[in-house]
């Protein structure tokens, strides 16, 4: 399938580019615990400067793969490289990555500003810059008023930044950060991932980071890699991940989606025809896929790039609409979300900003609706 | 109805109250306040052997009675004066010390390998270390006398491989009395450890670790002043009821080990002096009231920091 992410083409990224040398390597990496093989043959390349998401549900391996590269396990089979070192046998006090850990692990014994300052000691750093550094990091997350206060005196927030600035001190070249938002209300979560990203930016560390939640990792990440049952499913840029999904996994695991199953009648270079019994008409798409005709494939198409009508559309030619009875409208403010039952018995799911007040809205409950969407819309999945 | 529902609750917790403090009041007050009575009172030749604090007296002539309140502090002064007091605190307290070190030294390492140990072996590790108070204690001190003794176990272990030729006895010493206790008072130490060894989250080591800290740095950096309120609480219950000490001392230790529950046990039993013993004890208990309130202190910290 060939597949073009739409993206604005101001330099070449990093994975992009053959000439740059990856940071990490993970080299065909498996890690078993007993006969539970937690992370399955994984081979990954993440550049210099990049912010770059293991996503996955709990158990998929994400957060094994990062306790890896941080040296708490040993991987059964393969290799790991930073920088061209192999990990192999190095503790992990003597690794050039620091970590964050889910639950901070912050000292409950020592004050904001010990813990901070706790790696520095390690490496026996004069005082006076230990006191600087340390001062710089808290005034970096917002916490100089903090410093002398125990973690069990701060707030859920404020003990996550003590932990990022414990972790950040050390200037690692290498942030590893497990799920560092998780234990997070929603409102301040969106507003730390902001942050997170502007100290990424600002420091130029290669940030690392594990998390179950995709919107977490589309908002903030390079790319990202979704892990199912130890395997890396698909790797991309979040809009690649988004638009072009190479697997029912990964398209039902970001957003949701309306899958239709269908066979292939036409498969042309500039297009794709597929005869669907789910959607009730024939499916146009215009990328071509490998595929030989009359296979049997899946096409996703996103909910929001359906478009909902009482009128037939104008200039449809059949292909690409659907009819259908509105069942369900649940009303978001910004969206509604409708579940159109089709004729054919399949329930598609239908999301529309609400460009009027709700009262004034057009379509309503039992109305029949035509759904329509543009050829780009559907993206073709192999069985 | 909700004045009503208050009195009730109000009720319901003094009398969940009520019974510990009576049970205190009945069992340690009561007594502790009949021993401080004994002893300041005068010893006498009688049954009982003190003067009673309390009389009247009756002074027919004048045909009136009076209350008399005859307070002895003489016994409190014997205390102070006599060099066998004030030596037998002193080497009490020397001993168990040394029993409380003793426990450290070997209770920390057996809490910290149970406490790492894999979850489903700590509870039958512990069950081992609570398993000897399922025998009588003077049974096991009994065992010890079989083992230090000459001719026992380790004098016949010393000579079968040729260390020794001599017999060897280590009964009836200072050393028998430390190997003694610390082997009754180790598992009030390894309790308390375990308690708090267990509860430490172990990412902290690993966060530690990450920051660039060696395990040997990370124990004595985190783990060792995380488990403070552990090796105080452990260090205490065996200090506390050391001193007092009595049984393992008269067992195990030589006629020259000089303890102060001994000398109580020879002023009450032997001298039948009940005032002078009761002053002993009162005096003990006065000396054990400093590291009891520490203790309470720590237990009240700990209680706070672990909400």
């Amino acid at each position: 399938m060939a597949v073009q992410p739409i993206r604005k083409p101001t330099r070449l990224e990093p994975w992009q580019d053959p000439g740059q040398t990856p940071y990490v390597r993970i080299e065909k990496v498996t890690k078993a615990f007993g006969d539970f093989v937690a992370v399955d043959d994984v081979s990954l390349s993440i550049y210099r400067g990049e912010f770059f998401a293991l996503l996955g549900g709990s158990g998929s391996g994400k957060t094994t793969l990062l306790r890896m590269l941080a040296g708490f396990e040993t991987p059964t089979e393969g290799k790991i490289f930073i920088d061209g070192v192999d990990m192999a046998g190095i503790p992990p006090y003597e690794r050039p990555v620091n970590m964050m850990f889910q639950s901070y692990a912050l000292f409950p014994h020592m004050t904001v500003e010990q813990n901070v300052a706790f790696g520095l000691k390690q490496d026996n750093v004069a005082k006076t810059e230990i006191r600087e550094r340390v001062g710089a990091m808290l005034d970096l997350v917002q916490l100089g008023r903090f410093a002398k206060r125990k973690p069990h005196q701060l707030s859920g927030g404020q003990r996550q930044r003590v932990a990022l600035a414990r972790s950040l001190v050390k200037r690692p070249k290498l942030l590893l950060l497990d799920e560092p938002l998780g234990a997070l209300d929603k409102r301040l979560r969106e507003q730390t991932q902001f942050e997170l990203v502007n100290i990424q930016e600002k420091l130029g560390v290669t940030f690392i980071v594990v998390t179950h939640d995709q919107e977490e990792a589309m908002t903030m990440s390079s790319r990202i890699a979704v892990m199912n049952h130890g395997v890396i499913a698909q790797t991309g840029t979040p809009t690649e991940i988004y638009e072009y999904p190479q697997s029912r996994f990964v398209a039902e695991f970001i957003g949701s989606v309306n899958m239709f199953e269908g066979r292939v009648v036409e498969d042309q270079s500039d297009h794709v025809l597929i005869r669907s019994e789910d959607a009730g008409c024939d499916l146009y798409i215009n990328h071509a896929v490998a595929v030989p005709s009359g296979a049997t494939v899946g096409v996703a198409v996103r909910p929001e790039k359906i478009a909902l009508s009482k009128e037939p559309p104008a200039g449809a030619d059949g292909r690409n609409v659907a009819t259908g009875i509105v069942r369900e409208i649940a009303y978001l403010g910004d969206v509604s979300i409708y579940l159109v039952e089709l004729k054919t018995g399949k329930t598609v799911r239908v999301t529309a900003p609400n460009l009027v007040r709700r009262t004034e809205m057009p379509i309503t409950w039992d109305d029949e609706v035509y759904l329509t969407w543009r050829p780009f819309a559907g993206v073709v999945l192999a069985q | 109805m909700i004045n009503r529902l208050r009195r009730i609750g109000l009720w319901g917790r003094g009398a969940v109250l009520a019974v510990p403090f009576l049970w205190l009041l009945l069992f340690f007050l009561v007594p502790f306040l009949i021993v401080f009575g004994i002893s300041l009172s005068e010893s006498v030749i009688a049954q009982p052997p003190y003067a009673p604090l309390v009389q009247w007296l009756v002074d027919e002539d004048a045909g009136t009675t009076k209350l008399q309140l005859l307070l002895n502090l003489s016994n409190y002064l014997r205390l102070g004066g006599d060099d066998l007091y004030v030596l037998a605190y002193l080497n009490s307290v020397k001993i168990a010390l040394i029993t409380t070190v003793f426990c450290l030294l070997i209770g920390y390492p057996m809490a910290y390998a149970i406490a790492r140990a894999e979850p489903a072996k700590r509870g039958p590790l512990m069950m081992l270390v609570v398993l000897p108070f399922w025998t009588s204690f003077l049974i096991r001190i009994y065992a010890w006398i079989g083992i230090l003794k000459a001719n026992g176990v380790i004098d016949n272990l010393l000579r079968w491989t040729g260390l020794t030729t001599e017999p060897f006895e280590l009964l009836y010493s200072d050393w028998a009395v430390y190997i003694g206790m610390t082997y009754c008072y180790l598992p009030f130490m390894v309790l308390p450890l375990y308690a708090t060894l267990e509860k430490m989250d172990p990412t902290l080591l690993e966060a530690a670790a990450d920051l660039g800290c060696r395990p040997w740095k990370a124990f004595l950096t985190v783990t060792l002043p995380l488990s403070l309120p552990g090796i105080i609480a452990g260090s205490l219950l065996v200090f506390i009821p050391s001193v007092g000490e009595f049984v393992t001392p008269e067992l195990l230790g030589g006629p020259d080990t000089l303890m102060i529950g001994r000398v109580l046990w020879n002023e009450f039993f032997a001298n039948r002096d009940w005032p002078v013993a009761s002053a002993v004890a009162i005096a003990l208990l006065l000396f054990l009231v400093v590291p009891i309130m520490i203790f309470q202190h720590v237990q009240g910290r700990e209680a706070e920091a672990g909400r």
